[in-house]
């Protein structure tokens, strides 16, 4: 996994609540056996017509945020399917953080695999945020791991974030190399504590 | 003291340390061919093995045909899924229950027909309605690729516990509402991020007195409130439904897991974070108006007016979407379509549900309606007890297994703005194909409202014989 300590860029938002996985990549492109490529997808069915042109109307083909990386948007983020594919779509388009009032639990954890960051503040730093990165200037933040820190427009705020995973993401660590450390334990259960019953 | 997570968790614990997430261990591993391709070249790319291939199943659902299966798929990149999980599965060792075989089917339709699915196992799938299995007493839940991967490899996963979130439903559910109703009810209450961070641990009468299709068709639906798992401790109903099922334990071992499978229960004085408490006397058939499982009312009722507050801007956009407007009752809204299916509701009782409603009488004209069973084995048992016959003669159409319609991966696609009637677990936009307009009910729900043409409420259905 891509390590992640500290990012700076533009932010754009998209403000709904309970955005899910079908929205953030739709069904029709599960089909392939990859991990990359997914950035041309993202949100396809609403940055997409029907005929396949761009929605003018859709924040992300603003031309004001065409280099954004920032993504900020309302509660419950990423509900529904289990699909890694949400966060490689996010990541593939060009997105290394996303901030919002709260996050599913699933999104939230393959979000965490994949060395995008999803950093949780409260509601009203949010709108907040939101309203500042419409204003005519744009809005640029700069998000620290390290410090767990968001700054940017003259805001300062500390964001919280489980000091493992935290470890994790910082150095790109691969969750079953850690495991695999303790090979030892996992056969000693399995000896020991697997319930009697097995297929 | 302790919850029946609490103890299931327990008991899996292979390594723990202050300040990580605790190591626990996987009894079951399901796999299926959309989110498995990446976990094993992963696996590859490592030179890794498969830990314990005998733990671990496969079978096909997500992206194939359900009217006809003759091989290759015309939708070739469908395909190349379906053969890479087949290569797959023959490398490294794994049962794949494949598209000619009886049990082919919806993932968590399998498991539990198979007896795979059994009280206080840990339990995980690529998919986020890994939730059903807890209807079992098991500890199920939804995993990224990332740990689908991990999973094959170490047979465990590194998980941080959740909170204990109680929902207790006392009361008999009224005639004519279902298990389908009571989750919808449930997420109307608690919202679709109210069980963020939870285990649900369902209890009380009216959850004791469901029928394990019931109790699964409850226990799927918690991933729709946010929760990782949804559970309900065992009981005789569990043990009558898992007594005899191919993978279930025999003999001696079936008397000793059974007198394990008892005390998988929470102690009296638990301690739950949460209890949200409900009436079930109080439901009526629920509806979903909107694009989030929780934009629901009972059917009696109208489309609601604006939110106030800060959800106005999603309330409008699901509106906008639906093509309702406020204050319009829900029965009367005319449908295009029905879809009787996925793992929430397209096990033997929910086709027999649908089926009563159905007999004696048509689809009405200009409505599209299918019935798609959740196993090649429900299909079958279905047709021998007259079920299939009397969708067919009303006018549905009669499926081979696959979560078709629920995701409409394959060519079961809403059209733009087709309004459908679906027994399936998520309203959201796209979801069903793009532009469609999706209504969540329950199976006799959806089969009424394909008779009719439009949403009713089925507690008034004249029962033909
Ligand atoms: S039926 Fe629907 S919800 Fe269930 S596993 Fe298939 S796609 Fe997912």
């Amino acid at each position: 996994m891509t390590p992640f300590v500290k990012h700076t860029g533009r932010a754009v938002a998209i403000g709904l609540a309970n955005i899910d996985t079908d929205q953030i990549i739709p069904k029709q492109f599960l089909k392939r056996t990859d991990r990359s490529g997914y950035g041309e997808f993202l949100f396809f069915n609403w940055r997409f017509l029907p005929d396949g042109s761009p929605d003018p109307g859709f924040v992300l083909n603003d031309p004001k945020y065409a280099t954004s990386s920032i993504l900020i948007t309302g509660a419950n983020f990423g509900c529904g399917s289990s699909r890694e594919h949400a966060p490689w779509s996010l990541l593939d388009y060009g997105f290394r953080v996303i901030i919002a009032s709260g996050f599913a639990d699933i999104f939230f954890d393959n979000s965490l695999k994949n060395g995008l960051l999803p950093v949780s503040l409260p509601e009203p730093i949010v709108d907040e945020l939101i309203k500042l990165s419409t204003s005519d200037e744009g809005l640029k933040l700069s998000v620290d791991l390290e410090d767990q820190i968001v700054s940017g427009a003259g805001l300062a705020v500390r964001f919280e974030i489980d000091p493992f995973r935290k470890e994790s993401l910082l150095s790109g660590m691969d969750d079953i190399d850690f495991t695999l450390r303790h090979e030892a334990a996992i056969s000693t259960f399995e000896r020991d504590s697997m319930p009697i019953y097995r297929f | 003291m302790r919850t029946l997570y609490d103890k299931i968790w327990e008991r899996h614990i292979v390594h723990r340390e202050p300040g990580r997430p605790t190591l626990l261990y996987i009894d079951l591993h399901l796999i299926h061919e959309v989110t498995s391709p990446q976990a094993f070249d992963g696996l590859r790319s490592n030179g890794r093995r498969v830990r314990r291939p005998d733990l671990t199943f496969a079978t096909v659902d997500h992206a194939i045909p359900t009217l006809n299966r003759s091989l290759p798929f015309p939708d070739k990149v469908a395909w190349n899924q379906v053969e890479t999980l087949r290569r797959n599965c023959s490398e490294f060792g794994i049962r794949l229950f494949d598209l000619d075989r009886i049990e082919q089917g919806i993932v968590h339709v399998l498991g539990p027909e198979q007896g795979m699915t059994q009280p206080g196992l840990t339990i995980v799938c690529g998919d986020s309605h890994t939730s059903t299995h807890g209807a079992f007493g098991a500890l199920a839940f939804g995993i990224g690729t990332t740990e689908v991967e991990h999973v094959l490899a170490t047979q465990t996963l590194p998980q941080t516990k959740a909170d204990n979130l109680r929902v207790n439903v006392e009361g008999d559910l009224p005639f004519g509402v279902t298990a389908k109703d009571l989750i919808l009810a449930v997420i109307n209450r608690i919202g679709t991020n109210g069980g963020t961070g939870c285990v649900i641990e369902y209890t009380g009468k009216a959850i004791r007195s469901l029928s394990m299709e019931g109790r699964m068709t409850v226990c799927n639906m918690s991933i729709e409130a946010g929760a990782r798992a949804g559970m309900i401790a065992p009981d005789d109903t569990t043990f009558d439904y898992l007594e005899g099922r191919p993978f279930a334990p025999k003999g001696e071992n079936w008397e000793r897991a059974v007198d394990h499978w008892r005390s998988l229960q929470s102690d009296p004085d638990a301690v739950y974070d949460r209890t949200v408490e409900i009436d079930a006397g109080e439901l009526a058939p629920f509806v979903t108006w909107g694009t989030s499982p929780e934009m629901s009312v009972m059917v009696t009722e109208a489309v609601p007016e604006p939110a106030m507050g800060r959800d106005e801007a999603s309330y409008i956009k699901a509106l906008e979407y639906m093509g309702l407007e406020p204050s319009q009752p829900i029965e009367g809204i005319v449908i295009d379509r029905a879809f009787i299916g996925s793992c929430t509701n397209a096990r033997i009782e929910d086709l027999r549900d649908a089926a009563r409603v159905a007999r004696g009488y048509r689809v009405a004209s200009g409505v599209n309606a299918m019935v798609v069973p959740g196993s090649m084995q429900i299909k079958l048992q279905a047709e021998q007890e007259g079920l299939a016959e009397i969708f067919v003669e009303a006018g549905f159409e009669w499926r081979d297994a696959g979560c078709s319609m629920c995701l409409a991966m394959n060519d079961d696609v809403l059209g733009e703005g087709e309004r459908c009637a679906s027994t399936s677990n998520r309203n959201f936009e796209g979801r069903q194909g793009r532009g469609g307009r999706t209504h969540l009910v329950s199976p006799s729900m959806a089969a009424a409202a394909a008779i009719a043409g439009h949403l009713v409420d089925v507690r008034n259905w004249k029962f033909r014989s």
